[in-house]
């Protein structure tokens, strides 16, 4: 069978696409708050992801100084990653720290039921 | 001592701030937490004036975190642009922090307060960071520190509505924030570098690879969606609306201001002029500029609430600031410059009146504020003076902006474009009107509580915003050749 993409070499990026399109789905399908956050996080990984594909390379070792080490992957993006990991980390924590209030303040966390209460008082 | 600060004003700029920030959770008193965030921001000011003052008279510093010399380290650059930018920040920051004590202790629960000029620090710091750092994904970090915490401040709101207004603008700012990451990951693929000025030597040879182009969507969808592009514009009304008053003063006049400057900044310190040509870039921001200009304009006249009504007129607001930039020439990005400027204390001095009114009559409907130009007078005044400003009537700030963004339309032969910029300022003459109406032509409501003008301490503030609205409308010296000399350097041409 031919494919019009070589599929181990771009395995990665697919998987980028494919939980990039999900989490993007999810935040806008999704009436539920926590949902929402959860479509956030995956789309967030998936970029995660992308970042560390695109620094590794075949057999690359860790960058350290050594004669026995002639190719290496490139660190940089690892550690622009850790950066946005904890970017992740703190938008779900203030998300979630908001839908507790949410639900303290509407006795819901549904999108419509939301919206309907908004309507009623307006 | 003084000569070995003045070397590291730059790094100064964002590091005081956000030191700053911490200080007032460990003191834990609201006097206190008012008091540091106040001495912050003027300090703050007074550093982007050296700046500023250092930039023109020796062209753009650079300066190195940790001695690490870019592209390996990070690097922040201070050039025309970006000092005018940052004094925008930071002169709004002083004037709202003199105006805010009396509004937040009104607004937000007594426990909190201190939180407040927290969030309000962090804020304030991302957002100098954005304007200051000469690194892509730098970049990328300050934009999230300042909407964070922005996300926060606004759900500070004393209404539930600001809860989800919070959590709305969270999501799709963090999408924004998502994109913006993913087109800098895949021009990074592409060439192997973070640094703006390195990119911007590096992308000619790669810049017609799909990647790129994928990459300016990204970035650009990214970016749009934070300075409430229309159609990414819906977060912005409930989230000004709900805020607590001064948040609301001091996010219109800033946030969206330093958004466009990042947009600036990608397109033409990292792409350039040649990436239009490449992509109908250009087309698309003019096409909906203009639908924001018209259709915001016209949702704001249906409001009956004042700051939501600002709010929309604030996406069209940016709706000229996006048609300066689609007209790629010095005198349409000269108006898009002068026009953050302006915009800031237009709307500063706007919110600010708002946020009085609301600090005596609890609210601002449009029908509540009936009759309060006779017992606010100076407030309402303010108001009046602030809403020429926004219309465009000549010796105003507002003006200068427009004269510049239609003269650029005329230069092209646009004249539609000029047209249409022209009627849109009469849909702003109409949504003003409708609150004057009620301020100055309606009697107060029956059983309505006795209001006089708020204290000294909320209306200098007020005026001062006022003032620099005649003041720079009529010596246009200063904000003009700032933002042509700013204008030029971003087309390429030497000044």
């Amino acid at each position: 069978m031919q494919f019009p993409f070589e599929i181990p070499g771009l395995l990665n990026y697919w998987i980028v696409i494919i939980l990039m399109m999900s989490g993007f789905y999810i935040v806008i399908s999704q009436g539920n708050l926590i949902k929402k956050i959860v479509g956030l996080n995956v789309f967030q990984v998936s970029v995660f992801i992308l970042y560390i594909t695109m620094s590794k390379i075949d057999g690359g070792a860790a960058p350290i100084l050594d004669d026995a080490i002639k190719s290496y992957s490139n660190p940089l993006p690892h550690v622009l990653i850790l950066t946005a990991i904890v970017v992740g980390v703190a938008t779900t924590a203030l998300g979630l720290a908001l839908i507790v209030r949410i639900r303290d303040a509407y006795g819901t966390i549904e999108d419509d039921e939301i919206l309907q209460q908004e309507r009623d008082n307006a | 001592m003084f000569l070995g600060l003045s070397a590291h004003l730059t790094v100064i700029q964002v590091v005081l701030p956000l030191i700053a920030a911490p200080i007032c959770v460990i003191f834990r008193s609201t006097r206190l937490a008012w008091l540091i965030a106040l001495v912050a921001s003027w300090l703050s000011l007074g550093v982007s004036i050296l700046l500023l003052e250092q930039v023109i008279s020796n062209g753009p510093i650079s300066y190195f975190l940790g001695s690490w010399p870019a592209p390996w380290g990070i690097e922040y650059k201070v050039d025309m642009l970006s000092a005018f930018v940052m004094l925008i920040v930071t002169s709004i920051g002083a004037i709202v922090m003199v105006f805010a004590p009396k509004s937040v202790q009104m607004e937000i629960p007594s426990d909190r307060t201190y939180l407040f000029y927290t969030m309000y620090l962090l804020t304030f710091a991302g957002l100098l960071g954005i304007a200051i750092t000469a690194d892509a994904f730098n970049l990328f970090v300050f934009l999230e520190i300042s909407s964070l915490s922005s996300y926060v401040l606004i759900s500070l709101g004393a209404q539930r509505n600001a809860l989800t207004a919070a959590l709305r603008y969270l999501i799709l700012g963090t999408l924004g924030a998502t994109f913006y990451i993913i087109g800098v990951g895949l021009m990074y693929q592409m060439t192997g570098t973070l640094n703006i000025s390195d990119l911007a030597q590096r992308l000619p040879d790669v810049a017609s690879t799909k990647t790129i182009l994928v990459a300016v969507g990204f970035i650009t969808v990214g970016i749009g969606l934070k300075l409430g592009l229309f159609p990414l514009h819906v977060w912005l009304p409930n989230a000004y609306a709900y805020a607590p008053s001064v948040v609301t003063a001091f996010l219109a006049a800033t946030a969206t201001k330093v958004a466009v400057y990042a947009l600036l900044r990608v397109y033409f310190s990292i792409f350039g002029v040649d990436l239009f040509s490449a992509l109908p870039i250009a087309e698309l921001l003019l096409i909906l500029g203009l639908i924001a200009i018209l259709s915001m304009s016209t949702v704001a006249i249906y409001q009956n609430n004042t700051k939501r009504l600002l709010a929309y007129s604030s996406v069209a607001q940016v709706g000229y600031m996006v048609i300066g930039i689609s007209m790629l020439t010095v005198n349409g990005l000269t108006a898009t410059i002068l026009h953050l400027f302006n915009h800031a204390v237009i709307k500063g001095a706007l919110f600010l009146v708002l946020a009085a009114v609301f600090f005596q009559i609890k609210s601002v409907k449009i029908e509540d504020m009936a009759g309060l130009g006779k017992t606010m007078p100076f407030t309402m005044a303010a108001f009046v003076a602030a809403g020429f400003s926004l219309i465009g009537v000549p010796s105003t700030v507002g003006f200068i902006s427009k004269w510049y963004l239609i003269l650029g339309a005329l230069e092209k032969d646009w004249w539609l474009v000029a047209v249409l910029i022209i009627a849109s300022s009469l849909l702003a003459v109409i949504y003003f009107w409708k609150v004057i109406e009620s301020a100055y032509f309606k009697e107060r409501p029956d059983g309505a509580t006795e209001v006089n003008d708020v204290p000294l301490i909320m209306l200098v503030p007020i005026w001062v915003m006022v003032g620099s609205n005649f003041y720079f409308g009529v010596h246009t010296n200063f904000t003009v050749s700032t933002a042509v000399r700013a204008a030029k350097s971003l087309i390429g041409i030497s000044s």
